[in-house]
């Protein structure tokens, strides 16, 4: 059965043809990051234009890498929430249009929720319930105990920063650029002497906290004089030993109270989803620390792409799930 | 701007929080709450604590990634963030006007769109003293403003 997924939650525009759930059979991605690295962040309405633009292209490549014709496909899955409304428009009308045009089943399906099902996309390894998710992205830091195919329990979430917005800001600070998760992976290699910084715990929960981690960057930053606008190269040094400070701080909690939460629900399985699970220290260490086998998607299906969410949209399907043709985006959707 | 009417100094995010809740309490549907200060100065634990105030049970978190974010409690409360934006053409993108006759907007790091903001509002500006020491200083713009001030110096100026 081939899905056609449609994603444009964000600032990524992507279209993938995922046949039974697991097998890629297309996997098209336009990315916006270069336009929007100039403002430092992401910019709803150039975002949403830029969508506009690249969606009809980027779906006739991912039905031409596919080989296949519309006609061919079985159902349409689109990602409705969360995410910038006006992005989320533009994926949602253009599946609207495309199954009523083809006569074809309506999914809408949870942006957070393909993440997850990312670790359905390696045919050589299907993830066994009960299990753990850590999504680590932009917008959001959440623990989830999933028991079955939709199936969720939240057990923890930021309670102030996600931890990919708090790599944006702490990059930003130190003058590394933007998107914070690459620049500032780039900036620390090789680095040996990580600056030491805080870690909350917030024991007895499965919460997360970042805010008080990049104040004391932010403070560490200060002290130590580094000016953003005006990096000299020892300067750089030094910002880079902070970054990686920062980042040894961030990837230690998320892998400790991922481990400990683990144990505690007797799990057999933990997987890691979202954009900063691309972050090679947190794969490394989450991978040596592990107490139950782990699953992480290959770096190119952590970040934002259709085919999780047409992977998501067949084990939906198949359990007879379908949306209307009122479908309406929902910017604050929630998993559980 | 208005002038300094009240500053409240407080010594650890939970008791920042607790000054955010009583001004949540006193909060209505068509109130702007204006916050200024730098990065860790506050003002999203400050609004965590707002969002309780009106009677919502989560947690806040920072909307720099989304932009905006909901809360529903006795009334919707609009997080807004605008740190990341620097033009007013993104900041009138956002819809805020609808927003304000909806719910009660808090929106942090307003000083980049004042002119693009309602001029009757209350601003709240966060300065770091010490690690666990914030100085919060309002200054209310307008009547209704200056009600909730006064109200909040009956409750913190004696402590």
């Amino acid at each position: 059965m081939k899905i056609l997924g449609i994603e444009t939650s964000c600032d990524e525009t992507a279209v993938a043809v995922v046949e039974d759930g697991t097998s890629i059979l297309s996997n098209v991605i336009a990315s916006q990051v270069e336009i929007h690295s100039r403002y430092g962040g992401i910019v709803p309405e150039i975002a949403s234009r830029q969508h506009l633009l690249a969606s009809i292209p980027i779906l006739e490549k991912a039905l031409q890498d596919a080989n296949i014709q519309l006609e061919d496909i079985d159902a349409i899955a689109v990602t409705n929430g969360p995410g910038l409304a006006g992005s989320l428009v533009v994926g949602v009308n253009l599946a609207k249009s495309l199954a009523l045009a083809s006569d074809l089943p309506l999914i809408s399906v949870n942006h957070l929720e393909g993440h997850i099902y990312a670790n359905w996309l390696d045919e050589r390894n299907t993830p066994e319930f009960p299990l753990l998710c850590l999504i680590v992205s932009g917008g959001h830091t959440d623990l989830v105990l999933m028991t079955d195919h939709g199936k969720y329990e939240q057990l923890g979430r930021t309670r102030d920063d996600a931890a990919g917005e708090a790599f944006d800001k702490v990059a930003r600070l130190l003058g590394l650029g933007y998107p914070g998760g690459p620049v500032i992976e780039k900036a620390t290699i090789g680095i040996e002497n990580p600056r030491r910084l805080p870690r909350a715990w917030l024991k007895g929960t499965d919460d997360f906290s970042f805010s008080g981690l990049k104040t004391a960057t932010l403070h560490m930053a200060r002290d130590l004089e580094i000016i953003a606008d005006e990096p000299s190269p020892a300067i750089h040094k030094i910002a880079a030993e902070v970054a990686a400070g920062f980042q040894e701080s961030v990837v230690d909690v998320l892998v400790t109270k991922t481990c400990e939460a683990a144990q505690k629900c007797n799990v057999r399985q933990i997987l890691l989803a979202g954009g900063v699970a691309a972050n090679t220290q947190l794969r490394e260490t989450m991978t040596k620390r592990t107490p139950v086998p782990i699953s992480i998607p290959s770096p190119i299906l952590c970040t934002d792409n259709a085919a999780m969410i047409a992977s998501c949209g067949y084990f939906r399907f198949v359990a007879g799930e379908t949306s209307r043709w009122d479908l309406d985006v929902n910017a604050n959707l929630q998993l559980v | 701007m208005g002038t300094v009417h009240l500053e409240i100094t407080t010594h650890s995010p939970e008791q920042t929080q607790e000054v955010g809740s009583s001004l949540g309490k006193l909060a209505r549907i068509g109130d702007s709450i204006f916050l200024i200060g730098n990065l860790g100065a506050g003002k999203t634990c400050f609004t965590q604590g707002f969002a309780w105030g009106t009677g919502f049970d989560g947690y806040a978190s920072s909307p720099s990634f989304v932009l905006v974010k909901e809360y529903d409690g006795r009334l919707k409360v609009y997080h807004i963030d605008f740190y990341r934006l620097d033009n007013i053409e993104e900041i009138s993108e956002l819809g805020i006007d609808d927003m304000m006759e909806e719910g009660v907007c808090v929106i942090e790091w307003a000083d980049k769109a004042f002119d693009s903001l309602p001029q009757e509002h209350l601003l709240i500006s966060f300065e770091h003293l010490a690690e666990n020491e914030r100085c919060l200083r309002f200054e209310p713009n307008g009547n209704r403003y200056q009600y909730i001030t006064d109200k909040m110096r009956e409750k913190w100026n004696s402590q």
